[in-house]
């Protein structure tokens, strides 16, 4: 509603206000032509400079180069780059949000349905190879002719280690270090079995020789496989770590670029203001308004986002680390009291303090200390009862367990091999200590899947707050650039 | 094997031989220190040597092992030469010890054992609920408890690892100790034994189809098992350091824990011979009908009760049931049961050995 302000521009540039008879509904009123010149050649300030001859033709840049700078001198020219620049500028901010969400809500989704359950089954793998152990050691104790419930669960065990190796094998990239780790444990776990076929056939003959295959299968099982499957569980947890890193980084760039957008927007505006007087250009208001939707929509969605995925991993992933650490101790406990009492002191460490004692008794002692303090840790970080309960139960049943191991021991070193197995492997009213390893074993089987479930619903939360960011993105920017460009085409269209 | 004298001076003659090629190698690149070292060595196998072109012993089997035992054990214990007769006279008096077990309120025998040691003492794993401990070495614990206490029953076994036998009747964990134990000079110094209760000796055990004959020439380049810290492993080892043809081109570094693991790596391929007690091996082969003891005994070693260090009624006690365990022929009765279907009846163990007494 003003009159065209010609701020004279620094240079010597000829000020050529184009002439204001278009159809610009206030009309520019007495566009002062400042300068006599008439405003003859420049139509749209193209042609820059038309009475001298053209030089000869130099390369397409600095024509270029030379046409912008031309045209930079003229208010259609430069209306013509400042709505070609916030154009871009609003374009490449919704490609880059949409880049950088699609990136992170990958990621999440990594964390959701790829890595964590990659972890969980490198996790199975670890537990069945040790529960295999365990059940094998067990059913050995028993005699020559094993039970069915013992002989039945060293074999779902073993099934499933190799279940679990052949989809863990699929799942990695061949040459990778998994890739090598899972290899190895295959071939380990066939050599693993073949000793305690062995063991097993020997011990129905009675020969005490398959007490040594045991032990060699043992061996073969707690110094070489574990230790894989512990790297193996470690890798994948490695992998979910950084797809956790991945998926709650802030998107720097996006945001960056947002800020620069709304800042050129603000000052295309302005500058519109003091030119023209007019407050409000329509398509820039609109461009302003997108850009500013998809800066708060990309801000509060990744925050979200973070703090549903720092959830499932505070809630979910920490609690399933230590209890399966927690797990795997008391596999490997049961499994060393078990090999107790079929090495019978067949093999001994010197301790530090220079005592013996028995390989298999030490290590007992050493996985069950362990379990002590990973449930002393599941404890603390278990945040609601249903987590609590089970490793409630865990605790109580290891007290009990460390309180019968003892009779039993003292069974055993009191010369009474009978009863210490009794103690051991025996029935509900030998009051054994397989009944409290069962107890421990399914109460931290449950708070594993309970802190699952915790994970998963933390998980997708995280994940849905990522939901159409990308594509809404993208769309709202193309919507932004298409005003900035109308906006200033409307600004434009006054000098035609 | 036995007139082993012109034998054994062969055997000298090629070591001198030997040492005469060292001697000259050595001069050749090292000068004086090289000469030293020869001169060194040759003065260790002449030591180690020459014994052997003496007439041997009594009831010494082996060959050239024997010599280098006796070298170690003179370097070890210069006063102790004959370590099986070093025992009391056998008593029935009770004394301390014997007053101490019987005064017990858990009137019990304790005594360490091994249980896992087929046909000597273990367990088997079929026989459910009533498993007993069964075996050659428990046949001698229930005949002393029976004389001692009345009842052959009132034992308390005890499983102790073999390296914890010594420590274990020191600590007063056990009375004693009736696990294939070997009587050696070493071990005096720290406990007491009975007189021989077995003879037996070190002893190479192969698969049947195996090229290997006993302990010789036949064990060039194969892997031989052993178990850490067993007397079999320090004879390889000394044997070896010796250059003794049996072993000086043998891998003797496959130790396993337990002699009973070595089956496990003769099976699985991993070893080509054992090498323990003929006793042990011959429990080995009673496991395993593909494979088989090779050759004899190449040392002469006796199987001993072991008892506290200066419980002399208990071994003076020990070594009168002995006398008649021998005498009343349940000695034979528990061998024939126990060890004749491996060892045989022809072998120098199917007899008791003869004690002599301090």
């Amino acid at each position: 509603m003003g009159e065209v302000t010609v701020t004279s521009t620094s240079s010597a540039a000829p000020p050529t206000p184009g002439s204001p008879g278009g159809p610009g509904a206030s009309g520019a009123s007495g566009a002062s032509t400042a300068s006599g010149l008439p405003a003859i050649p420049s139509q749209g300030g193209r042609g820059p400079v038309p009475d001298v001859p053209q030089p000869p033709r130099r390369t397409a840049f600095a024509e270029g180069v030379d046409q912008l700078r031309a045209a930079a001198t003229t208010e259609p020219g430069r209306l013509r780059i400042i709505g070609a620049l916030l154009a871009v500028l609003v374009v490449a901010f919704g490609a880059v949000t949409a880049w950088q969400m699609t990136d992170r809500s990958s990621a999440a989704d990594d964390v959701l349905h790829n890595s964590q359950p990659l972890s969980s089954a490198a996790a199975d793998i670890y537990s069945s190879l040790a529960d295999a152990n365990t059940a094998a050691s067990s059913g050995f104790l028993a005699g020559g002719d094993e039970t069915a419930t013992s002989r039945d669960r060293y074999q779902r065990d073993i099934r499933n280690a190799a279940d679990k190796l052949s989809a863990a094998a699929t799942n990695s990239a061949p040459g990778s270090e998994s890739a090598t780790t899972i290899a190895r444990l295959n071939k380990l776990l066939s050599e693993y079995t073949g000793y305690i076929e062995r063991a097993r056939a020997n011990n129905r003959l009675g020969f005490p020789v398959g007490g040594s295959y045991l032990r060699l299968a043992n061996d073969t099982m707690q110094t070489r496989m574990l230790p894989q499957a512990e790297k193996l569980y470690a890798k994948e947890n490695q992998r979910l770590r950084s797809d956790y890193a991945d998926a709650t980084s802030y998107p720097w760039a996006a945001i960056g670029l947002g800020v620069a957008v709304l800042g050129a927007l603000v000052w295309a505006q302005r500058r519109n203001y003091q030119r023209t007087n007019r407050v409000l250009n329509h398509g820039l208001v609109a461009a302003t308004a997108t850009a500013t939707v998809v800066l708060l929509w990309l801000v509060a969605g990744q925050s979200f986002a973070r703090s549903g995925l720092g959830e499932s991993y505070d809630h979910g992933i920490r609690s399933l680390n230590v209890l399966h650490d927690a797990r795997i101790a008391s596999l490997k406990a049961r499994g060393n009291e078990n090999l107790t009492l079929v090495a019978r002191g067949a093999e001994t460490v010197k301790l530090s303090d220079g005592d013996v004692v028995d390989t298999y008794d030490n290590n007992f002692r050493t996985e069950m200390t362990a379990l002590g303090k990973g449930l002393t840790e599941a404890e603390r970080l278990a945040d609601d009862q249903p987590g609590k309960a089970p490793v409630a139960t865990a605790v109580g049943g290891m007290e009990e367990w460390q309180k019968r191991h003892k009779e039993a021991r003292a069974e055993y070193e009191s010369g009474d091999f009978q009863q210490a197995l009794a103690r051991v492997i025996g029935d509900k009213g030998d009051k054994p200590t397989g009944e409290c390893f069962d107890s421990v074993d399914t109460a931290l089987k449950t708070a594993i899947g309970h802190e699952q479930t915790e994970f998963a619903q933390a998980a997708a939360n995280g994940l849905d707050a990522m939901t159409g960011l990308p594509v809404g993105a993208a769309g709202l920017a193309v919507l932004g650039a298409a005003g900035a460009v109308l906006g200033i085409g409307r600004r434009l269209s006054e000098y035609r | 094997m036995r007139g082993g004298v012109t034998m054994n001076a062969q055997r000298l003659e090629r070591s001198l031989r030997t040492g005469l090629r060292v001697l000259r190698a050595g001069l050749r690149g090292w000068g004086g220190v090289g000469a030293m070292a020869a001169v060194c060595a040759l003065a260790v196998a002449f030591a180690l040597l020459l014994p052997l072109t003496q007439p041997r012993g009594v009831g010494s089997a082996g060959t050239g092992g024997q010599g280098v035992a006796v070298g170690i054990q003179a370097s070890a214990a210069a006063a102790c030469r004959n370590p099986q007769d070093q025992s009391p006279e056998p008593s029935s008096l009770d004394g301390r010890t014997i007053e101490e077990i019987k005064s017990r309120a858990d009137r019990r025998l304790v005594v360490g054992v091994d249980q896992n040691s087929y046909r000597w003492g273990y367990r088997d794993p079929n026989g459910g609920r009533s498993a007993e401990l069964e075996g050659f070495d428990i046949d001698l614990v229930h005949r002393i408890a029976q004389d001692i206490l009345g009842d052959k029953d009132a034992v308390k076994f005890k499983a102790i690892p073999t390296n914890q036998r010594i420590p274990a009747l020191k600590d007063g964990r056990v009375d004693m100790i009736v696990r294939t134990m070997t009587i050696t000079c070493d071990r005096l110094k720290d406990v007491s034994f009975s007189a021989p209760y077995f003879l037996t000796g070190q002893q190479v055990l192969a698969p049947k189809s195996s090229t290997i004959k006993g302990y010789d020439k036949t064990l060039d380049g194969k892997r031989i098992c052993s178990a850490k810290g067993s007397t079999a492993l320090e004879k390889l080892k000394a044997d070896k350091a010796a250059k003794k043809p049996a072993v000086a081109t043998a891998d003797i570094d496959k130790t396993v824990p337990s002699q009973l693991d070595c089956l496990v790596r003769l099976q699985l391929g991993q070893v080509d011979a054992v090498v323990t007690d003929g006793a042990l091996a011959a429990s080995q082969a009673a496991q395993d009908p593909t494979v088989e003891l090779k050759g004899n005994t190449f040392t002469t070693d006796y199987y001993g009760v072991a008892v506290k260090k200066g419980a002399n009624d208990l071994a003076a006690q020990v070594n009168r049931i002995l006398e008649q365990y021998r005498q009343d022929g349940d000695w034979q009765k528990s061998y024939d049961t126990w060890l004749s279907p491996t060892l045989g009846s022809e072998s120098e163990s199917a007899k008791p050995p003869v004690p002599r007494y301090k």
